[in-house]
């Protein structure tokens, strides 16, 4: 199958990578450049499990194509954490036993780090209505909620 | 073991998970997240039939397609059947005569890369001889000319029972109110989030390596080698994390067992990953079951003799369902008094995907219909039914009619904890139209007391081991599939060496290296994996204590470990680190490596329950739900839940919450909208868009209580927590419904539809009821007559083959 050159920003690195241009960003995230913290639930755009961030704006990396991300900024959970430090979502996500399985966990902390971005002291039901598209089949989300809560309440921008 | 709660360093405390920091980064590797060397893709050819013969399969053109390393079907493997419970051999990898399912696999493809398989799937041949299809239980019982399998307790009759214990009929005749009910409870799926995969390495040494998101390695790892015919010795399985199991993961599959035969004949390692659609077909999920109840009792809500009818659509193969077939009927005593029980189950072949094992494993569809029944009975009465429930609770340390062992129950205290918390003194039968209050309570066990292979090893083991840089290692065979196990074997070694959970390592589930754990289901791990680690953590620090008790000139009864350090209690400096500890220990004995085993206690007794039904403890909850209908739309909006739960002991309160809220939320799921549906074989709805499950929108605030009760079985008390929270939730939804409405849905899921049709039953003056009509044309067997145990002392404490020796 023939490749193209892609230049992509993942996690504020450069990353030359040949792939078919048909491949969804999913694919050469895990495939082409070894990023696995980014998983899969359907690959029809359904259930968030593959969220990443594309200029601060959860993105379905199932349905995206990275020839048309080339100079965007990609973030994926790898990228959460910087010079060795958690982010305080992972933080407190680890903390309150948010992750179960830890399957779902690294599109969740994608789409909730997008709210607190824009949102720094959300409300229970902001946090609700951010993470509506985001499946969690293990913890009936309660500490999910919980750790959205605790993290934004650390953050700088928090109380 | 035991002692009081002061006792504990580690047990209790809401530490994060020991993988938490892993699964927070993307760092866990799941079975898609691995890649070898030169590895190819694998796809299965699966049948567009769902009941056909298969007259010819021409893999030719697959072969010849560009990119394709191998190619293979059911004639390529030796030509035996298997399954996961001895008395159902029915399966094949890939079908080589018969599909009774759409996708049944008939062939599968190892490829450069997964688009070229999965192409070259579409270049296979497969000439069908379409028969007629079989697509309920009454359509399989009424055509028995057409057989979807040729074994069984009757045409298309996989499994029949009929036990009685004690005599109903007369329990009947001197009751106060008699009362029969029907219900049904649809068929829904596990769900969980990460599709199957293996990934198998069959190398140049004959020796096959598979690692694959299975929540059972070791049933893996015996059924590949009969499959294969390779001596079990040669064979390792490695179960990866799982990314959500819930049940879903514990058969054995046809896309395991093909990526080993393509690994073998390509000389490639070979992954195959389950698309979505592909994971609503392997399925193995609840049972669709429709089901009759009678019921006599005092007029005081006292149960005098109960009957129980189960008919399971069980799909196209055996699965575990003898298990959910006795499962339907096992657990009804274990709540309640019932003194005399009479239970009859069939379960019914259609060519559908196989039902089998989720979270409750058979038992909250009889949960469903017993809570609403009982709800029925006490307004009959006009009793109030959390305190009929109160009234009628089963006795501690005893037996029930069908010979159960029963030891702590804390349900009383359950119920009095959610009718407080609820306000639901307040609540019942006042709020206003629209807005309801429901109850309901359950049970269940803590482990299956049985293996699925009847043994008399260990169900559990673990090795604990300790290093001189005074870390330790964990070695068992149980995989954790998110409820935390691991996290659980390493606090409990961390109590009994007085060490920090982080200074311990737990490497699970590998076949070659971990003791056997029968696996990740039955609600077993932490009570089994967790005495097996305490015996084996207490082995070791016997150890400890001799060494450091020789060093130090006191005796051994003496020392304590905690801290990191052993020691005596008052006196600092008469004490060595555990690292120095585990040096002259090793200075004296060599490799300090200690097993400890575990296997439930042997009871005496008449009848042993099929292999189903006892367990070393069970746990109890008891659940309130509040909620609004919208008269106009039928929709159903629960506002809260309150959950207490009688765990035994919390060994981490967190983990235990987060398994009670998981519950909570699977249960919403299985009562509002989630249903395993089909047309003509094929599933409705088999995508994560329109199979409905609750989102963070539909899931309300739950409120978790722990009950705590120290029950002797469990590794310092615990009992389990990951399934039986899930029961109570559905009917408590129901009965809350008709608080609302004054309409009774007794079948699920409770969809606006069925409320609106029920409600406009009521305006028209009907019963005011949607649910079945009709029961199937089918005559059970005889009963086997066993006297009713109801009563009886329970036989106390457990005799275990393995027995700890005596704290120093």
């Amino acid at each position: 199958m023939p490749k193209t050159l892609l230049r992509l920003r993942v996690n504020g690195e450069e990353h030359d990578v040949a792939a078919p241009t048909h491949k969804t960003l999913l694919e050469v995230l895990r495939e082409e450049m070894g990023l696995t913290g980014t998983k899969h639930g359907c690959e029809l755009g359904e259930c968030g499990t593959c969220t990443v961030l594309v200029d601060g704006v959860p993105v379905l990396s199932c349905l995206a194509l990275p020839i048309e991300l080339e100079g965007r900024e990609i973030t994926t959970v790898e990228g959460l954490a910087s010079g060795g430090r958690l982010h305080p979502l992972q933080q407190a996500f680890a903390e309150l036993g948010a992750a179960q399985c830890g399957y779902c966990t690294p599109g969740i902390l994608l789409s909730a780090d997008a709210l607190l971005a824009h949102n720094p002291r959300p409300t229970r039901p902001e946090i609700r209505e951010a993470l509506a598209g985001n499946l969690c089949r293990c913890t009936g989300y309660s500490k999910i909620l919980d750790a959205v809560e605790l993290a934004a309440l650390r953050s700088p921008g928090g109380a | 073991m035991g002692g009081g709660k002061e006792r504990f360093t580690v047990v209790g405390q809401p530490l994060p998970k020991i993988d938490a920091w892993a699964k927070v980064t993307g760092e866990t590797k799941f079975a898609d997240d691995l890649s070898l060397p030169r590895m190819a893709y694998g796809k299965l050819l699966r049948s567009p039939h769902p009941h056909a013969l298969i007259r010819r399969i021409d893999t030719g053109r697959a072969r010849a397609w560009p990119g394709v390393y191998g190619v293979i079907t059911g004639f390529d493997l030796p030509r035996v059947k298997f399954g996961i419970l001895p008395v159902s051999q029915d399966e094949e990898a890939l079908c080589t005569e018969k599909v009774r399912m759409v996708g049944d696999a008939v062939a599968a493809v190892a490829a450069v890369d997964e688009e070229t398989a999965e192409r070259a799937t579409e270049l296979i041949d497969v000439e069908y001889e379409v028969l007629p299809p079989l697509m309920s239980i009454d359509e399989a019982l009424g055509h028995p000319e057409v057989r979807i399998h040729e074994y069984g307790d009757g045409p298309n009759v996989h499994k029949a029972v009929s036990l009685q214990f004690g005599d109903v009929e007369a329990a009947f005749a001197r009751a106060d109110l008699v009362r029969e009910d029907v219900f049904y409870f649809e068929g829904n799926t596990h769900l969980p989030m990460e599709q199957h995969c293996a990934v198998a390495w069959w190398g140049p040494d004959g020796k096959l390596t598979l690692w694959s998101s299975t929540q059972t390695p070791h049933y893996v790892h015996r059924l590949l080698a009969r499959i294969l015919d390779v001596p079990p010795a040669h064979v390792r399985v490695i179960a990866t994390p799982n990314g959500g199991g819930f049940g879903g993961k514990l058969d054995p599959f046809a896309h395991e067992i093909a990526a080993c035969k393509l690994s073998q004949v390509t000389g490639r390692p070979v992954k195959i990953t389950l698309t979505r659609e592909e994971v609503f077909y392997v399925h193995r999920g609840r049972h669709p079951v429709l089901m009759w109840v009678k019921t006599g009792v005092t007029g005081q809500g006292e149960i005098l003799g109960m009957h129980f009818r189960t008919w399971l659509d069980g799909g196209a193969y055996g699965s575990y369902g003898v298990a959910s077939t006795f499962y339907t009927g096992a657990l009804q005593t274990v709540t309640y008094k019932v003194p005399a029980y009479k239970f009859e189950g069939a379960r019914v072949f259609t060519n559908k995907p196989p039902c089998g094992p989720k979270r409750g494993h058979g038992t909250p569809q009889p949960r469903f219909a017993l809570e609403c029944h009982l709800d029925k009975i006490a307004a009959a009465l006009e009793l109030d039914p959390a305190d009929m429930r109160r009234r009628i609770l089963a006795e501690p340390f005893t037996k029930t009619a069908n010979h159960l062992t029963v030891t702590t129950i804390g349900l009383g205290e359950c119920i009095d904890r959610v009718v407080e918390a609820s306000g639901w003194r307040q609540k019942v039968g006042k709020l206003r139209p629209g807005r309801g209050i429901g109850i309901a309570c359950s049970s269940y066990l803590t482990g299956a007391g049985s293996a699925v292979y009847w043994n008399d090893m260990p169900h559990s083991g673990v090795i604990v081991r300790a290093d001189r840089s005074g870390g330790v290692a964990v070695l068992c065979g149980a995989i954790d599939v998110g409820q935390g196990s691991d996290s659980v074997l390493a606090y409990l070694v961390a109590e009994v060496l007085g060490i920090d959970p982080k200074d311990i390592r737990v490497h699970a589930a590998d076949t070659d290296l971990t003791p056997v754990d029968l696996g990740s289901y039955s609600s077993r791990v932490t009570l089994m994996c967790g005495n097996a680690a305490i015996q084996a953590a207490e082995r070791l620090r016997a150890r400890l204590f001799e060494a450091v008790a020789t060093k130090l000139g006191v005796p051994g009864g003496d020392l304590v470990a905690r801290g990191r350090r052993i020691g005596l209690p008052e006196d600092p400096d008469r004490s060595v680190s555990f690292a120095e500890a585990v040096v002259l220990a090793e200075s004296v004995h060599g490799v300090l490596a200690m097993p400890g085993s575990y296997a439930p206690p042997k009871r005496t007794g008449k009848y042993k329950g099929g292999g189903v039904g006892p367990s070393p403890c069970y746990s109890y909850t008891a659940c309130v739900v509040e909620l609004e209908v919208d008269g106009e739309t039928g929709e159903v909006r629960i506002d809260d839940v309150w959950i207490a739960h009688d765990v035994g002991r919390a060994l981490n309160p967190l983990l235990v919450e987060g398994q009670v809220e998981g519950s909570v939320y699977m249960g919403i799921g299985e009562a509002l909208m989630e249903e395993q549906v089909f047309r003509e074989g094929l599933h409705k709805i088999p995508s994560l868009l329109e199979y409905k499950s609750p989102t963070t929108l539909e899931t309300p605030e739950i409120h978790t209580i722990l009950v705590e009760t120290d029950d002797p079985e469990g590794p310092f008390g615990a009992k389990e927590a990951g399934q039986g929270p899930l029961l109570p939730v559905i009917p408590a939804i129901a009965n809350a419904v008709h608080d609302a409405v004054g309409v009774r849905i007794d079948e699920t899921p409770i969809t606006p539809d069925k409320i609106l049709k029920a409600l406009e039953r009521k305006r028209e003056g009907k019963p005011p009821r949607v649910g079945p009509e009709r029961l199937p044309r089918f005559t059970f067997p005889a009963p086997r007559i066993v006297e009713s145990a109801f009563g009886q002392p329970a036989d106390g404490i457990a005799v275990r083959p393995f027995q700890a020796p005596a704290n120093p």
